[in-house]
């Protein structure tokens, strides 16, 4: 059947509302079972043994002594998993990454592992392992390794992009570029011009999960993995591809997941468990330890960016210019090019440029972390618009309104806005109460803008409804923070039932189609969509069997409040059929009723948010701390305002720990010096104050409840915010994130002595 | 290698178990007892997603070894509930949406009985504080802090 995504305004009855959520009882009594909370019959433990050296050539690994060990029943190196890529360059980066080939490319990049009969017999195998180095000279920082004489990372990558390929390898894979108009000739017509450069250190996900498998292979070729996950179907691709199966050979189940927030999206350790079960024969658990995860997972890249803009002395932004080099880990990646698609995507600008970079750095594999590339990018424009408002007497709000991009802008990167929400946080902020309240000594206030595209994609959902009258519903988008519940109520709109009657659930991946993975605010977005072509399906069925049952004519027969209703002058008599009522006689009216979807969600609606920070210096320490937070999002529709705001929340508190503290540190050796918890601080609790958020509703008008992606936007404004604020607090403009004590002092310090 | 023999109270039940030396007390009541709701966030004291409630005390499970628990009263997220009636924090914490993700959320219930058990009527900074050895990554804590203060109104109240 067609389905029509278009947005039709109705009024709601579920959605919008504030349930509980499904899964929240085994959440809060510790019966939900995470990645590690999950074992099978004759379990080993594997354990990864990793490189010491920031880059170093694999001369030689002599396992022997490993293997002799009692309790050992597996040990594998990068022999064991052999490139069957077939030239996908993106899937060999992935296959290097689980295990390094010929050499280590980062402190803490995998060379062998271990299955053993229980930890302590796996540490103990590890030490057992002699890996020959040859170590070579590294490179960490981003602006470093594009110098000529850096250390080369990889000697068969020549800078894409250029208008000629260049003669000599570099550490630059690739440069991109967008904009539109003439930035040299918009600088000309400006009467202001402001030109900065900034950095970004580099950040992890954090999510209090540590990456977590059991894998099962079978002598008879089939395989099971159970992993936390945001996209089973992918690692299902992922792992099959790179140990020779068929995809249809693995299911892979995705337990409920610790946080991902980006770090989830691509394989790590799943491919090794596979293939040290496949050698023991038994199934593996392998979990990283908080130290690996730190040092072998995730991050987000670091920066350097320098960002000029010109305006008018009545206001107008002439020319806006950027160019952003990210750091994507010792394999290719488009980082600085997103980061250069979302800079300027909060303006309408006529004349804008962006160039992007993307740089090798012998650091862990660059990995998505919410909105990806995005904050940096708003760090650096924002900071540096604050500045021009400054320049020009400006109000920082009033100026961004006059420049703010509305429905039939042509964005910085391209494609042309339709309704968007950027001018109404704004107008939303300016009209705020806490734009509004007193400030003290040493307190300032700023404020800030960011962007996000939202993502759509494949999507896939099955809803059962059984003989009682209950609705179960597969989704294959996995649960991060409470999609279950929206999904829920999606469903419970749609067929015009109670929530209480429905039961969400997260399919493995043999039990529904391909599912696109849980990331690019997508989760609700798209499930929602196909929940809603599929509780459509389910109706015309539920109208079939109901004119069935009163022997009439399907046509006459419309669904209402969650029951057939027969139409028309000569069906009077007839009443109507609940759902429940029609499900009774499924058995006897042509069997099991279900609605299924299959679709690929396009339209993702794209997203902004302004937020509002204020924060108090320590002229004394530099230490700078947050006094209150709010956040103004547009959601579209907000399905369940509760999670909504859980997300806005939750990525400000992550931008605040970024702005403020957290941050890898690598020695001289390229050694990662703060592995934990304890030196990579994020925000605790007595850190924070409450988070104030407004919801805006501006309708996507390409998903039939105006819905939007949420997830990710709130991450992208707090370190452009927080920076404006310090600036206001402590009259220093800080160019460097993150802001922590000794950086802002170092600042205010040099301000003093002029 | 022989085993250590144990004897302890956990969750109101006399459990015996043997443990190696070099295991910790999260690491027996996750692989060796099967409760898993006490979890490993980092192993070095700095997550507390592995809080129990020992003797009355609030402790990280990892940095407490498994021979430790002789003799001792252990508390942990399974023991909360009474049957099928949540503790009143549980309750709040659903009602309040206290969680996203949900793996800090037993570490956080226990924390907070553990809080509101010294100081039933704990200001919002005293709350912060209370908590504060605890990470969470998905909620900003907003919605944690007020699912206590409405937990310690409730039960103050009862
Ligand atoms: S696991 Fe014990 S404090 Fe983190
Ligand atoms: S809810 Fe995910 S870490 Fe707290």
């Amino acid at each position: 059947m067609n389905f029509d995504p278009r947005f039709s305004g109705r009024k709601f009855t579920s959605v919008g509302t504030r349930p509980v959520r499904p899964d929240g009882v085994d959440k809060v009594t510790g019966r939900a079972r995470y990645g590690a909370d999950f074992n099978m019959a004759g379990q080993l433990v594997g354990r990864v043994l990793r490189s010491p050296h920031a880059h170093a050539v694999i001369r030689k690994i002599d396992t022997s002594k490993a293997e002799k060990l009692s309790g050992v029943k597996a040990v594998i190196t990068a022999k064991d998993l052999p490139d069957l890529t077939d030239g996908d360059a993106a899937m060999y980066d992935i296959l290097d990454n689980c295990m390094a080939r010929t050499k280590a490319l980062y402190d803490g990049h995998a060379v062998a592992a271990v299955a053993a009969i229980d930890a302590r017999t796996a540490r103990q195998a590890l030490k057992l392992i002699e890996v020959d180095y040859e170590i070579l000279p590294h490179v960490t920082d981003v602006d470093e390794a594009m110098q000529h004489h850096a250390p080369l990372i990889n000697d068969t990558i020549f800078t894409e992009g250029l208008e000629q390929k260049p003669v000599k390898p570099s550490n630059v894979t690739k440069r991109s570029q967008f904009g539109h108009g003439d930035v040299h000739q918009g600088f000309g017509h400006a009467d202001f011009i402001v030109e900065r450069s900034f950095k970004t250190e580099q950040t992890h996900q954090g999510y209090i999960e540590p990456h977590a498998c059991v894998a099962s292979v079978s002598s008879d070729g089939t395989a099971e993995l159970w992993v936390c996950t945001q996209g089973h179907f992918v690692y299902r691709q992922h792992c099959a591809q790179l140990l020779g199966m068929e995809a249809s050979k693995l299911r892979v189940t995705s337990s409920e997941i610790g946080g991902g927030f980006g770090g989830k999206t691509h394989v790590w350790a799943e491919p090794v468990a596979l293939a040290l079960s496949r050698k023991a024969g038994r199934p593996v658990k392998l979990v990283m330890t908080r130290d690996e995860v730190f040092r072998a997972s995730g991050p987000t890249s670091a920066t350097s960016i320098d960002v000029k803009i010109g305006a008018r002395k009545d206001g107008t932004i002439t020319a806006a210019e950027a160019t952003l080099r990210y750091t994507c880990g010792p394999y290719a990646g488009s980082w600085a090019e997103i980061g250069a698609m979302t800079a300027f995507a909060c303006y309408r600008l006529d004349n804008v440029k962006t160039v992007g970079y993307e740089v090798l750095v012998n650091r862990p594999k660059t990995a998505a972390y919410r909105a990806p590339s995005a904050p940096m990018a708003a760090f650096a424009v924002e900071s540096a618009v604050d500045e021009l408002a400054k320049e020009l007497g400006m109000d920082p709000v009033e100026f961004r309104i006059k420049n703010a991009a509305q429905e039939g802008t042509r964005s910085s990167y391209g494609p042309v806005y339709g309704p968007i929400g950027i001018g109404p946080t704004l107008e939303a902020v300016k009209n705020h109460a806490h734009m509004k309240a007193p400030l003290k000594k040493n307190q300032g206030r700023g404020m800030a803008c960011g962007f996000w595209f939202n993502f759509g994609g494949q999507t896939c959902v099955d809803l059962n409804i059984g003989m009682d009258g209950s609705v179960s519903l597969a989704v294959g988008t996995v649960d991060v923070g409470g999609s279950r519940a929206s999904l829920s109520l999606v469903a419970a709109e749609e067929l015009g039932i109670d929530y209480s009657q429905l039961k969400a659930i997260v399919a493995d991946t043999s039990s529904l189609g391909y599912n696109d993975m849980t990331d690019g605010s997508r989760g609700t977005f798209s499930s929602s969509m196909a929940t809603i072509s599929a509780a459509r399906n389910a109706i015309k069925i539920l109208r079939e069997r109901a004119a069935q049952m009163w022997d009439i004519p399907v046509d006459d027969v419309v669904w209402e409040h969650g029951h057939a209703v027969a139409k028309g002058d000569k069906h009077g008599n007839l009443g109507k059929l609940s759902l429940k009522e029609i499900a009774a006689k499924s058995g006897t009216t042509g069997g099991p009723i279900a609605g299924h979807s299959e679709l690929v969600a396009d339209g993702a609606g794209v997203s902004f948010a302004t937020h509002i920070c204020d924060i108090e210096v320590d002229p004394e320490t530099g230490a700078a701390r947050v006094i209150r937070y709010t956040v103004v999002q547009d959601a579209g529709k907000a399905v369940h305002p509760t999670y909504v705001e859980g997300q806005y929340q939750g990525g400000a508190a992550q931008g605040i720990g970024w702005a403020l503290n957290e941050e890898y540190i690598y020695g001289k050796d390229g050694r990662l010096q703060n592995a934990g918890f304890l030196d990579y601080r994020i925000p605790v609790c007595s850190d924070l104050p409450m988070i104030d958020t407004q919801i805006l509703e501006i309708p996507n008008p390409n998903h039939p409840y105006g819905v939007r992606g949420v997830g990710e936007t709130s991450i992208v404004p707090p370190l452009a915010a927080i920076a404006n604020a310090v600036s206001n607090a402590a009259g220093v403009r800080m160019t460097h994130i993150p802001m922590s004590p000794p950086r802002i002092l170092a600042a205010i310090e040099a301000e003093r002595e002029g | 290698m022989t085993g250590i023999a144990v004897s302890t109270t956990i969750n109101g039940d006399t459990i015996e178990y043997l443990c190696q030396p070099d295991e910790t007390l999260l690491d027996v009541l996750r692989d060796r007892l099967g409760l898993t709701g006490a979890k490993e966030g980092c192993g070095t004291g700095d997550c507390g997603a592995c809080s129990v409630i020992v003797d009355d005390r609030l402790v990280c499970s990892c940095l407490v070894l498994g021979a430790e628990a002789e003799g001792r009263r252990i508390e942990t997220v399974e023991g909360m509930a009474h049957g099928d009636q949540l503790h009143t924090l549980q309750q709040k914490f659903l009602e309040h949406a206290a969680l996203q993700c949900g793996i800090c959320t037993p570490g956080f219930l226990i924390a907070a009985k553990d809080l509101l058990a010294k100081n039933p009527d704990p200001s919002e900074e005293e709350i912060r504080f209370g908590l504060a050895g605890n990470l969470c990554r998905c909620t900003g804590y907003d919605k944690i802090v007020r699912a206590v203060q409405d937990a310690a109104h409730v039960m103050k109240g009862a």
